[in-house]
């Protein structure tokens, strides 16, 4: 049984405009132990698909009736998407789920002391004492490999330089020992040496805690860095999925192909960088039948903009929602 | 057209929508975005109306608002609701009853008004009667040299009347004015007061917040100083100490031009603040520092990139501090501070419904209240509509 | 090579003070720490750095957006030769036509009150640089067309495009007065991946149709890598080594060099990593170590590293670093 389960997730916003679909159709499981990351552009979905999984979007949000997020708590599994009380999300958030962001900055209130901060998440989440979390959040910020973790317990979130904040963060996600971490694009907003570290930290924190990690990124290369398995997105779709070394060496749906090419790889200089034709459509302005197919180099005339590709299986636990694949998995 | 329903019709409608949106200029699309707020639209009606009302209150008032306009006939009498029908028939026209006064010994030989249901008065529409010019000026201000005489487009038609007697909509007061009168010119006071008042704090707010934040540094720092020091001036004790500086052989026009200048006065530092703010951050735009790498001068700046850029904001600030001048000079004048009886202004006419005698027994004198606040909202509730609608961030609101 | 720089820059600082005290002498932030620079005239230059390096600073430097505390910036095109630092009202008024700068950020950087048409036109109507209106057009139509951008285009605003079209209309904005040089700064960093690779060539192919000298600046070095001829690598204000862009991926010398290098994560899971990670956190600007700048996280730091600052050597052609143990 895995931990986490989504089920044919559909997830409109109400607007001004109109009603916009940000996620269509969304599956994917998650065992404890795996790293999962969703991979896409802006417009992709991948955010507003980690939100729903702790019911964090917006007021204006409609998900579908047959959407379902079944999460394994400690005796039983609860579909996230059903529960309407404060106390009941309580449980999930903070405490089976912890989410991490892209800027730090950001999630910590900067009035308030770290060590303080992160006593308050423990004193909701479990049963420690005052002093117990105050020791309890010591360890977690030395365990992130934070220098003096005393005297950081006690500063303020401006006093951290950006990759510190990162990890103080972490530390507060994870001094819960929750069982899936969500991160947002955890390192984009980081030095890109800074990002190794953390990147390095965020693996052995996975060996040693047993949980399960969302890694939600527009980089490939990070992913392919610190991914089991990946999960692409495009326009609120997945289009392809699969465990990372072959969907990054036999990409088989075209927009993974064409990310893939437009990506500049060191050991390629003299290779042209080839971009994906034409620009990401508004999400007012969504292709019928494949979302890809306004730029797929591809294309089947008639087929691609008339019905929805389903999942085909290309490899060993590979999919991909593409009409030119056919089921072995080679392309047309 | 509705930019923002999007109906799926024709792709050729939708594409000229579409192109209609890309080439709308920033202000067409916060006029858009305006009009897709019903309350907003519909306070503004209500606003529109009432400055209406104020701008045409002499024609539409049967009496003049003043002394030389009061029914001696019918002091503290109710208010008389023009009808079409009673138990002796159904009339065209609309009608009153004519009224009595006679001393009654029930309240101690005080005046008692009866209504005689027999005695039909009718409506008249486009009557003469008194007579008022709409450009006229006839300022008595301190000393010979500044007195005004002017008079122009004078008329002497009313938009309704009655043959015989008097017709007070919402009642008259203790000496026989008829308050309908005296609540739509008090609009009208009112009105110019805030317009003065605004004026004034913003060519001030305009000036000093203006250098403030174009220049920065320590120019900013002084006059941010002073700004602030003006701003802890507590407003009521300040018009207390120069209510008892005016002379009071001043005519009602000077009090009132005093009243509203110190209005200004004191609403300037707020308005300067927000005019700063918006200056240091349209300042360091990436926009901003691409003209200059252009070579642009400080006036090209200013002109083509930094006042277009705060104009919507200015509005908006302006109608956000345009409630605050009219509630400052209505409760002013509410205390016997501002203008006072005999000048018509909301607040003064709210100066005589404190007493219990009203509040038992003439309980129309708060007519004029529910006006003042309903003038109000409108304002705030057109500030508002505004201030979303020339905010792009609001969006996600719902 | 014996051509002339276009840029030459000696011993360049840029200073700014920190906060402000009523005696005494302000703290100062020392952005560029003399910084000796060449960039031939035709060379798409790469600079390299992450955050606290300078390279923003630097670029502005060059463009006279901020001043110069110390050090002097020559610019030589054959027709003109300026002393950068010390420029008179006319002579500025010249530079500017002579060199321009892309914003980073796509969405700032358009005035969202003027269409695209005058949004591009503005350099040459401030600048003087055509007689009507009619010669305006004309040009803003020419240089909107080699950025792909066509006639209905012109007559929108900023708020009708996405990012990647700002982009462009940003780049037809610093292009249409014909620049000799122009800096990038973080240009492709706010865009997603797909257009990135678009901007880029289209950078590339207009560096080749008319003729710029280019200073591209980022944090990317893989995106740097693709399409520089040369990189420099800054970090916390100082060069640390300059090559041509293969030498440089090729064959790093200097440990920062190494240590960048290894740490982009590379698309190859099975790659483990076996060159240096470095530890600890990039120290602040405005407390820089003493001696070599980077002795506090390189592995390889010494004694000498600690004390004395290292001499800017040429390691081999074209190929220049700073560190005593290369």
């Amino acid at each position: 049984m895995s931990l986490l389960s989504v089920e044919n997730l559909y997830l409109q916003f109400d607007t001004d405009e109109g009603r916009i679909t940000a996620v269509d159709d969304v599956s994917f499981e998650l065992n404890a132990g795996e790293v999962l990351g969703l991979v896409g552009e802006s417009g992709s979905g991948k955010s507003v698909t980690a939100k729903s999984l702790m019911q964090l979007n917006p007021s204006n949000s409609v998900y579908g009736s047959g959407s379902k997020i079944n999460l394994e708590l400690e005796n039983n599994v609860v579909d996230v998407l059903s529960l309407k009380k404060a106390r009941e999300l309580e449980i999930v958030r903070g405490g089976a789920i912890s989410m991490i962001f892209q800027e730090p900055m950001a999630s910590f209130a900067p009035a308030i002391t770290i060590g303080n901060q992160m006593v308050e998440q423990l004193i909701i989440h479990t049963s420690l004492s005052k002093k117990g979390a105050a020791e309890l959040s010591v360890e977690m910020l030395e365990r992130v490999g934070i220098n003096e973790p005393h005297k950081r317990f006690f500063q303020y979130a401006f006093e951290l330089s950006g990759g510190m904040r990162q990890r103080a963060m972490i530390a507060m996600a994870l001094s819960t020992k929750p069982k899936l971490l969500i991160a947002d694009e955890p390192t984009t907003a980081l030095d890109v040496t800074i990002q190794a570290q953390v990147l390095d930290l965020m693996k052995d924190l996975v060996k040693e805690f047993g949980m399960a990690i969302l890694f939600i990124t527009h980089d490939l290369g990070v992913i392919a860095q610190v991914a089991d398995r990946v999960a692409v997105m495009y326009l609120g779709r997945i289009v392809e999925s699969g465990p990372v070394r072959e969907v990054l060496h036999s990409p088989s749906h075209p927009y993974t192909k064409g990310l893939l090419n437009a990506l500049p790889k060191l050991d390629a200089l003299d290779e042209p960088l080839t971009p994906i034709p034409g620009d990401i459509p508004s999400p007012l302005e969504r292709p019928p039948g494949c979302v890809f197919h306004t730029r797929c180099p591809e294309v089947l005339a008639d087929r691609c903009n008339s019905s929805v590709p389903q999942h085909t299986n290309v490899g060993q636990d590979h999919f991909t929602s593409c009409f030119v694949v056919d089921s072995t998995g080679k392309s047309a | 057209m509705d930019y923002f329903s999007k109906k799926k019709s024709d792709t050729a409608i939708d594409q000229n929508l579409k192109e209609a949106y890309f080439t709308a200029s920033q202000g067409q699309l916060i006029r858009a975005r305006y009009k897709s707020n019903r309350t907003a639209m519909f306070a503004g009606w209500v606003l529109t109306l009432m400055i209406l009302f104020g701008f045409f209150s002499e024609f539409l008032s049967p009496y003049e608002p003043t002394m030389a306009g009061r029914d001696k006939q019918y002091e503290n009498g109710p208010p008389q609701i023009p009808k079409f029908w009673d138990e002796n028939g159904f009339s065209f026209r609309p009608f009153i009853y004519g009224t009595k006064r006679e001393r009654s010994i029930k309240t101690n030989f005080r005046w008692v008004i009866s209504i005689d249901r027999q005695d039909r008065r009718y409506l008249h529409f486009f009557v003469q009667g008194w007579e008022y010019s709409y450009i006229e000026f006839d300022w008595d201000l301190p000393g010979e040299v500044f007195d005004l005489d002017v008079k122009a487009l004078t008329f002497n038609t009313h938009f309704f009347g009655v043959d015989k007697g008097g017709i007070h909509l919402f009642g008259t007061d203790k000496s026989g004015k008829d308050i309908y009168s005296r609540t739509l010119l008090a609009i009208m006071t009112s009105l110019k007061c805030g317009v003065l008042g605004v004026f004034i704090a913003f060519v001030l707010a305009l000036v000093i917040g203006g250098i403030s934040g174009y220049y920065g540094g320590w120019i900013d720092q002084i006059l941010q100083m002073i700004t602030d020091a003006i701003r802890t001036v507590p407003p009521l004790p300040l018009f207390m100490a120069l209510a008892a500086f005016l002379p009071s052989e001043w005519s009602a026009e000077a009090v009132f031009f005093v009243i509203s200048s110190i209005l200004g006065l004191i609403g300037w530092p707020t308005l300067a603040r927000r005019i700063r703010t918006h200056l240091l951050s349209e300042r360091s735009q990436d926009y901003v520092l691409a003209a200059q790498l252009c070579g642009a001068s400080s006036n090209h700046i200013i002109r083509r990139h930094l006042l277009p850029s705060f104009t919507s904001y200015i509005i908006v600030d302006l109608m956000i501090t345009f409630p605050y001048m009219v509630r400052l000079e209505t409760a002013l004048s509410f205390i016997g501070l501002g203008l006072i009886d005999p000048v018509s202004s909301l607040g003064s006419m709210m100066q005589n419904v404190s007493k219990a005698d009203v509040l038992l027994n003439y309980q129309w004198y708060f007519i004029p209240v529910i006006f003042f606040i309903v003038f109000v909202l409108a304002f705030v509730f057109v500030g508002d509509g505004l201030r979303d609608a020339a905010d792009p961030y609001s969006k996600t609101k719902k | 090579m014996t051509e002339k720089p276009l840029i030459k820059i000696n011993k360049l600082n840029v200073e700014f003070p920190l906060g402000r005290t009523l005696f005494g002498k302000t703290p100062m932030l020392r952005a560029v720490n003399d910084i000796s620079l060449e960039i031939l005239p035709g060379q798409f230059y790469g600079l390299v750095g992450e955050s606290g390096s300078g390279k923003t600073t630097l670029g502005r430097a060059i463009l006279r957006a901020v001043p110069i505390s110390s050090g002097e910036i020559t610019f030589d095109d054959s027709e003109v030769n300026y002393d950068v630092g010390n420029l008179g009202k006319k002579e500025l008024k010249n530079y500017r036509k002579l060199a321009q700068l892309i914003f980073q950020d796509p969405y700032a950087a358009l005035s969202p009150r003027m269409t695209v048409r005058d949004i591009i036109a503005e350099p040459l109507e401030v600048m003087g640089l055509t007689q009507n209106r009619e010669e305006t057009d004309a040009r803003v139509r020419e240089i909107a067309a080699k950025c792909r951008l066509n006639l209905e285009h012109l007559r929108r605003f900023p708020h009708a495009f996405s990012g990647g079209q700002r982009q462009r209309i940003s780049i037809a904005r610093a292009l249409v007065c014909n620049p000799k040089f122009v800096v990038a700064d973080e240009s492709v960093a706010a865009l997603d991946v797909s257009i990135q690779a678009d901007i880029l060539n289209l950078l590339k192919s207009l560096q080749k149709q008319l003729g710029f000298t280019f200073l591209f600046i980022s944090h990317d070095l893989s995106v740097v890598a693709h399409i520089c001829d040369n990189v420099a690598v800054m970090y916390l204000g100082t060069l640390v080594e300059t090559a041509p862009t293969k030498k440089l991926f090729s064959n790093p010398s200097h440990p920062y060099t190494k240590a960048l290098l290894s740490s982009i994560p590379s698309l190859d899971p099975d790659e483990s990593k076996k060159a240096q990670k470095l530890e600890g956190e990039i120290p602040s600007p405005a407390n820089p170590p003493p001696g070599c700048k980077f002795h506090t996280r390189c592995p390889m730091a010494e004694d000498r590293c600690r004390k004395e600052v290292p001499q800017w050597r040429e390691l081999s052609e074209d190929h220049y670093a700073a560190c005593h143990l290369v």
